[in-house]
């Protein structure tokens, strides 16, 4: 289907010339049959990856509804009848109510966590002018291009040692520390393109610092705040490496750490079909928001790249 | 302005500040120290070594491995996505058929309808989506091998379990699940280039294909380097991680066929009970993300002045 027929370059005085006569910009037929071919061509590399992005899960929804014995006999055959039972399965014996609780609650504390320290810090980094002010910032920022592995090893003993390994608040705080350099960052930059008048305003009429702050400065500073939480919020709810060296108590595992840990023992009692649903359970409240929030989402996602 | 101003800044700075020079910076210096020791991490007991380490590490065969994997990761793995997003970005930007009175080049239809879908595995767990590949790349009842039987090839590669083929086919899944934001992230970049640039130049006799290279891609690039960065330095740490602890056997792959530097740190770490060998490792990979980043931006910021 991927057709290698390239149109051949247009001859350069072809163009010149009729732009030289003065003709009005109309598309010449042999630009727009180019343009025909090339529409078709894009249609069909388009298609074709949209096909390849949405089959492999597909596929996964597919066989969490069928039994263990269609699934190794006829992978892309459609579920005989739907088992629903999977499902429930899955939700109930193989712990992902309790992946699901763990991680609603890290997610949550350490999403609202990120927010608030990030805001604090990005604005007065933004906003104040003192000594060592750069050099704060600068150390935020680094944290972005440091493999986080590297500390992790040490950061194991560091938490233990506080009493805080195995434990959910031990485990917002790490997620906390490590979401502040792109929150920081992206707040930062933030705040810099707020105004400053009505805060001076404001603080002229008698507000302390920290009043402005709470209630002029981050309800002006919402947009910026939804697409830094999105980042992180899918960021936090999709973490592996954090979890996986912090948190190995069987009972505190999080939604995809968990799921890693049934395909392992899911191998051993052979039940693939309670894990397909446990993996088409985890990847669908995440897709359906997208879809609601598609706008939000991508702003989010690709505003640090852009930055 | 001035009342109470370092009281304001000192109180807002010190939470977010502390928690992550306790979680973040602090385990970092520790681990550059802890590469100069033979700690063990099992007990606290620990001597210096000075550069035994070191040492060990440029005679350690499997680390070499892991390095030549990990700038595989860093310097293909973005190469291949970032120009697939291209290419999709452009059709999906410039593929359309020019319609009556319309500009002369625009978006296919249903261009929001394919940036949907392609994004769709970008807002999925590494992890799960990792999980996923390893069923469909199950030689015997995975859904790719079962493909290939459907449409009558006989090879049924072993994929994963192939010491030649598991690298690629784990790279594969990265970019799978990363092309969809770097053809959103383009496409936002392509939408903003004017269209009579494209006008003029088609007029001229350009051809589509020389509008791209010497309309889009110079007009880009900004936005393609900064995510060439972003996407090296995921590929090295916390991605790479977490398909190759998931998706291969051993981990790490037949013959350590897939290990890359920043696994090998966790194995070390918590598995071999080699600490100070792992932050070894650690400080290696720190010094592979710095130069790559460099690189990536000095080699960038040259191409631009020719333009």
């Amino acid at each position: 289907m991927k057709t290698t027929e390239t149109p051949a370059p247009l001859p350069a005085e072809s163009g010149a010339v009729l732009a030289k006569e003065g003709l009005p910009p109309a598309v010449p037929p042999k630009e727009k049959r180019e343009g025909t071919v090339l529409n078709v061509f894009s249609h069909g590399v388009l298609v074709i990856w949209a096909i390849m992005v949405v089959m492999p899960l597909l596929w996964a929804v597919m066989t969490s509804f069928k039994d263990d014995r269609s699934i190794f006999s006829s992978p892309w055959s459609l579920p005989g009848s739907l088992h629903f039972d999977n499902w429930s399965r899955a939700w109930t014996e193989a712990n992902m109510s309790d992946y699901f609780l763990n991680t609603v609650l890290v997610v949550g504390g350490s999403l609202i966590g990120t927010l608030v320290l990030g805001s604090m810090a990005a604005y007065v980094l933004a906003r104040f002018d003192f000594p060592g002010n750069r050099f704060i910032y600068y150390l935020f920022i680094g944290g972005m291009s440091f493999p986080i592995m590297l500390a992790l090893v040490p950061l194991f003993y560091v938490v233990n040692n506080m009493g805080l390994l195995n434990t959910i608040h031990g485990l917002i705080l790490v997620y906390v520390a490590y979401s502040l350099p792109f929150t920081v960052f992206f707040l930062t930059a933030f705040f810099r393109t707020l105004p400053t008048s009505i805060a001076e305003a404001a603080f002229v009429d008698g507000a302390s610092h920290s009043r402005t702050f709470f209630q002029i400065m981050l309800p002006m500073a919402k947009p910026g705040l939804v697409s830094v939480g999105i980042f992180n919020f899918l960021g936090q709810w999709n973490q592996y490496m954090l979890p996986t060296v912090l948190n190995t108590d069987p009972d505190k595992r999080v939604l995809t750490q968990g799921l890693v840990q049934l395909a392992v023992s899911q191998g051993y009692k052979g039940d693939w079909s309670g894990l397909f649903a446990g993996l088409v359970m985890a990847m669908l409240p995440v897709l359906a928001a997208y879809v609601v929030f598609q706008r939000q989402v991508v702003q989010g996602l690709t505003a640090g790249a852009l930055k | 302005m001035q009342h109470g101003k370092y009281r304001f800044i000192v109180g807002f700075l010190a939470l977010p500040l502390g928690l992550y020079a306790l979680f973040v910076v602090w385990p970092f210096i520790q681990s550059i120290y802890y590469s100069f020791t033979d700690w063990t991490g099992l007990s606290p007991e620990f001597k210096m070594v000075g550069f035994g380490n070191y040492s060990r590490m440029l005679d350690d065969e499997i680390f070499w491995k892991s390095l030549q994997h990990s700038l595989l990761f860093a310097l293909l793995l973005p190469l291949v996505t970032i120009s697939l997003a291209l290419f999709f970005a452009f059709m999906i930007n410039v593929g359309g058929r020019k319609r009556r009175n319309g500009p002369v080049v625009t978006g296919v239809r249903g261009s929001s309808f394919y940036k949907i879908v392609y994004f769709f595995p970008q807002v999925l767990s590494i992890a799960i989506v990792a999980l996923l590949f390893a069923f469909a790349y199950n030689p015997d009842s995975g859904a790719i091998n079962s493909v290939l039987r459907g449409i009558g090839l006989d090879v049924q590669p072993l994929w994963l379990g192939d010491p030649d083929l598991a690298l690629w086919a784990v790279m594969g899944v990265l970019v799978w699940s990363t092309v969809g934001f770097f053809v959103v992230l383009f496409s936002a970049g392509m939408a903003s280039i004017p269209a009579e640039m494209y006008e003029a130049a088609l007029l001229d006799g350009a051809n589509r294909f020389t509008t791209f290279f010497r309309i889009t891609l110079p007009l880009l690039w900004d936005t393609v380097q900064s995510g060439w960065v972003y996407m090296g330095i995921l590929a090295l740490g916390a991605e790479s991680f977490a398909v190759v602890q998931i998706m291969t056997t051993g981990p790490g792959g037949p013959d350590y066929s897939t290990t890359v530097m920043v696994l090998y740190v966790y194995q070390k770490a918590f598995r071999d009970g080699q600490a100070a060998y792992a932050t070894t490792i650690g400080v290696a990979l720190l010094v592979v993300t710095l130069a790559f980043a460099a690189v990536v931006m000095r080699l960038g910021r040259r191409e631009r002045l020719e333009y």
